[in-house]
This record gives structure tokens, C-alpha cells and sequence, in this order.
């Protein structure tokens, strides 16, 4: 059971980290820079937990804040560029971030041992979830609650009139700013609500799995990030976790019999997804 | 009449060597309907590009109720009371023809009106009044909820003016508006654009369609490889020699 608990969990943390490029694409905009917020979410909500000794809720808060200031402050001068310049320096920005990760040291001494992230050898024991005898059922529930808030909030956002100026500003940038809107607030402002998504997705994550590195927030996590909503569609926010779904419990873990031959069949899957459903799994806009 | 609302004084955009307007000087006045005609290439397209915020101007200026436009952007324009439609048709085509006119629902009113978290996120309510108009006035009530890229050419044509007018422009900027129309489609467009006159809509009509041009305009301005080269009556213009020429070349 604990097995799919386990997958539960790295679903639902999948599913907060394509929602958050989600919202970025639907103005148009590529962004590679999700991992690196994923990345700030995860670390800042571990030394609040383990080395400030926080509640994890208000932890996973600050990790939404810290995701939401720093997408919102690399927005003004990244999204002044498109296409494939934005991919570029979203590329740089999240290769930036993690090779900070890399470099970062803040030990402090609990007890017997030191705890805080050790550059190259990364932040372990971040046991907040063991410490306070959860579950691996309990840990699974409190995932996906935050998963639904997510997909709850974006889901109204996305029918809002803000979703309708996003998709509009995707669609045409030059007739959305022919009509009032402000290309900049509302591309920075979906980046913004983007980097939220993807701090609480980090935060979650380095509580899940207890230790964090700088290798697992690298391009290929960047890159699972943009196809989950690209593979699922962008009609709406079931067509990410549709896609994190055929992903990780089908792709990933279903295959795992295949031995070696997994990983060419992965990428074989994929294509061939793509060609069956260019528009996603759940129809909509091409991204 | 009153005081000009829109002026171009020596107005230029040249495009490296090429002079697209060049020392364009134009005034269209409170209430008023101007055309602006002129051969393929001649710099319509960019006057209305230029006077929208798309590019800077190279030299010159633009004034609108007696202040410079200069250095602000597109949006800001608009808010200040400048609409615009495209040559080629630019619609949201993957929104419904509703969507479409909620996304424009930009009128500076509603900035004064609506606090920025009812005008950004406050579903569907309070507009539905407003775009239920826009919907009526463009015959375009029983197709609100298609999407804009199913509809034929001139009802997207349609769509594209009653989009520009949901943010209540004091100026129109109507960019070949009859392009592709039929003359029954041409007749409807002359109806509406004279309705909109009577609103007390300024308008600047850049159009081929000379059926349209020279049956609803007070006055006509023609282009000519980005000069003014003539600017009077429709009856003056349809007379004067140098825009004959212009049209029809030197026969």
C-alpha cells in the first residue's frame, strides 16, 4: 500500500509543479525556470521546519511567498523578452539557482549533529513528517489537499475574466494590448501566481523525500514541468494531471517490468501521445 | 466644432531608408468622420500604428485633446480614449465571441467604477449589461457563445469593431474595416459607422472601398509614398488631378 501512497504523493507534487507552468503558458510565454522556483519552495520550507522549528503549514506559506517574489521579480526583466530569448534566460536563471544550491552552506548544530543544507551534499534530514509521527497515508492526504486548493484556485482563476485576458494575451499580444491590457502586469502577475504554485509543490517535495540537492532541481525537472501541461492540454487544469498521470504512474513506474527498454519506450510514448493528441489529452489551445 | 482631437503635426516613421509617413500634418476635430485614402504602400496603415502606440514616431508628434501621446504605451492609449481595429482581422479566435468582449472591457469608467479586484476577477457579473449591447449593436447576440475563429468574415469583421468600442473610444481608428465585404455588408458598415457618429464617436477611416469612403466622410486626407498630397470634400477630392494620378497613375 505504502507503494501507492508513495506514487499518490509524487503525483500530486507533479501536478503543482505543471500547474505552475501552466498558468505561465497560457500567456504564450515558455518558461524553464519553474524547477528553480520548486527548488527555492523546497529549500526555504526545510530550514524553516528543521532549522527554525516552524509548523509545516505556515513553512509551506513562506515557501509559496519566497516562489511568488522571486518569479515575480525575474518576471519584469525576463518576460520583457519572447520565445525563445525567454526560454534562454529562463534556462540560465534556473541553472543560476540551482548552482547557488550547489554552493550554499547553513549548517547549525542540533543536538549531537549539524543540520541545513552542505552545498554539494545537500540538505538531509528534513523529518518533519517522521518527527511528528505522520503517516505515509496521512502524508499522501496532506499532499493532495494542497493539490485540490491549487487546482481549485487555478481552475476559477482560468474562468475569471484574468483567465479569459490570459488566454487572450497568449492568443495575440498585439491585438490584447490594442484592447487595455497591460502585457506586462498580466504576464509577470501569471508568472507570480505560477511561482506560488511551484514553491508550495518544492516545499512538499523536500518533506517527502527528507533530502534535497541541487541535482534534482535541474533542467530535466524544468523540462517535466512545461510538458505536463504541453502533453495534457490547455483547456484546463485536468489535462495536467491527466498528463502527470500518464507520466508518472504509467510511463515511469507501470513500465518498470521493461527493464532497460523503459527509458526508449518513454520517449517513443511521448512522441507518439503528441502526434495522437497534438492539443493535449484534454483538446484546447496548441501551446 | 470644437478644438481638434487628434493632431499630427509633422508626423514621420521611417523604416530604415524607407520614409513609410513622412512630415505628415492632419487635424480631425471633435464629432468628426475623416478618411484617409492613399495607393498600397502608401503609410495609412502605419499612421494608424503609429497614432495607436505600435511604434515610436521618428519625428513629429501626436496630440490627442491637447496633450502629446508621446512615450506611452498602446494600453495607455486606449484608456485615454483611443480604439482600434486591424487590416487583417486580429480576434481572440480561440475565445467565444463573448470572451472576446470581455477581455476588451477596458473603458476608463470601468477603472473608476470597479475596484481592480472586481474588474480583474469578478466573474461574469456587471458587464453582462454592456456586452449584451456591444452584442445587439453588431448583430452578434445569438452567436455569443462560438468561437471567434468559427465565425464567417463579416461577422468576425463585426465582432472586431464592437470589440474596440467596449472600451467606450472617444476616437475610432477603423483600419480597412469594408476590406472583403460585399456591397449589402458595405451598406450595414455605413449605418453603423454613421451611429456611431451620431454617439459622438471622432473617427479616422482608412479604407480602399471609395463606395464607403466617400459616402460617409466629412473630409478625406490622401497619402501618397507617405505624404499628404491632397485633403478636402469627398466631391473636391474625387476631382482634384494629383489624386488621379495618384490612383491611376500618370495616364
Amino acid at each position: 500500500m505504502d507503494f501507492y501512497y508513495g506514487l499518490a504523493q509524487t503525483v500530486g507534487i507533479h501536478t503543482l509543479l505543471g500547474l505552475s507552468a501552466y498558468i505561465v503558458l497560457l500567456t504564450g510565454q515558455v518558461t524553464l525556470a519553474q524547477a528553480a522556483f520548486f527548488a527555492i519552495g523546497a529549500y526555504a520550507a526545510g530550514m524553516l521546519t528543521v532549522l527554525a522549528g516552524w509548523h509545516i503549514v505556515p513553512a509551506l506559506g513562506a515557501s509559496a511567498m519566497f516562489g511568488a517574489a522571486t518569479a515575480c521579480a525575474v518576471g519584469f526583466p525576463a518576460l520583457r523578452v519572447k520565445g525563445l530569448m525567454l526560454v534562454v534566460a529562463t534556462l540560465a536563471f534556473g541553472e543560476g539557482v540551482r548552482l547557488f544550491f550547489f554552493n550554499f552552506d547553513y549548517q547549525v548544530a542540533k543536538g549531537e549533529i549539524k543540520v541545513g543544507p552542505l552545498g554539494g551534499e545537500g540538505f538531509r534530514q528534513i523529518r518533519y513528517f517522521q518527527e511528528h509521527g505522520w503517516s505515509t497515508g496521512e502524508v499522501m492526504l496532506f499532499v493532495w489537499v494542497f493539490v485540490v486548493l491549487a487546482m481549485a484556485a487555478l481552475w476559477w482563476l482560468d474562468r475569471s475574466r484574468y483567465g479569459a485576458v490570459l488566454r487572450a494575451v497568449g492568443e495575440d499580444e498585439l491585438a490584447a494590448q490594442s484592447v487595455g491590457v497591460n502585457l506586462t502586469a498580466v504576464k509577470v502577475s501569471a508568472m507570480t501566481v505560477g511561482g506560488a504554485v511551484a514553491g508550495i509543490g518544492g516545499g512538499l517535495y523536500a518533506h517527502y523525500t527528507t533530502h534535497i540537492e541541487h541535482a534534482n532541481f535541474n533542467v530535466l525537472l524544468a523540462t517535466f514541468a512545461i510538458a505536463y501541461p504541453i502533453v495534457g492540454g490547455l483547456k484546463n487544469v485536468f489535462g495536467t494531471l491527466a498528463a502527470v498521470i500518464f507520466v508518472q504512474a504509467f510511463l515511469i513506474e507501470g513500465l518498470r517490468f521493461l527493464g532497460d527498454w523503459r527509458n526508449l519506450l518513454f520517449g517513443a510514448l511521448i512522441v507518439a501521445a503528441m502526434n495522437l493528441r497534438p492539443q493535449g489529452f484534454l483538446g484546447g489551445r496548441r501551446a | 466644432m470644437g478644438a481638434g482631437v487628434l493632431e499630427l503635426k509633422g508626423l514621420s516613421r521611417h523604416f530604415g531608408g524607407i520614409k513609410a509617413v513622412d512630415g505628415l500634418d492632419l487635424t480631425v476635430r471633435q464629432g468628426e468622420i475623416v478618411g484617409l485614402i492613399g495607393p498600397n504602400g502608401s503609410g495609412k496603415s502605419t499612421t494608424v500604428n503609429v497614432i495607436a502606440g505600435l511604434f515610436p514616431v521618428t519625428s513629429g508628434e501626436v496630440r490627442f485633446n491637447n496633450e502629446s501621446l508621446e512615450g506611452l504605451p498602446t494600453h495607455k492609449r486606449l484608456q485615454r480614449g483611443i480604439a482600434r481595429t486591424f487590416q487583417n482581422i486580429r480576434l481572440f479566435g480561440q475565445l467565444s465571441v463573448w470572451q472576446n468582449l470581455w477581455v476588451a472591457q477596458n473603458a476608463p469608467e470601468d477603472h473608476a467604477r470597479r475596484g481592480f479586484i472586481a474588474r480583474w476577477l469578478g466573474g461574469q457579473s456587471g458587464v453582462r449589461a454592456e456586452i449584451a449591447q456591444l452584442l445587439e449593436f453588431s448583430g452578434l447576440a445569438h452567436k455569443q457563445d462560438e468561437l471567434a475563429a468559427n465565425l464567417a468574415f463579416g461577422e468576425q469583421r463585426r465582432l472586431e469593431l464592437a470589440r474596440a468600442l467596449a472600451a467606450k473610444p472617444k476616437l475610432l481608428l477603423l483600419d480597412e474595416p469594408a476590406a472583403g465585404m460585399n456591397s449589402e455588408e458595405i451598406g450595414q458598415l455605413r449605418d453603423r459607422i454613421l451611429k456611431l457618429r451620431a454617439q459622438g464617436i471622432t473617427i479616422l477611416l482608412i479604407e480602399h472601398v471609395m463606395e464607403l469612403v466617400m459616402g460617409v466622410t466629412d473630409r478625406i486626407a490622401v497619402l501618397n509614398f507617405g505624404q499628404k498630397i491632397a485633403e478636402g470634400r469627398p466631391a473636391e477630392i474625387q476631382a482634384d488631378p494629383l489624386v488621379r494620378k495618384a490612383y491611376l497613375g500618370g495616364a
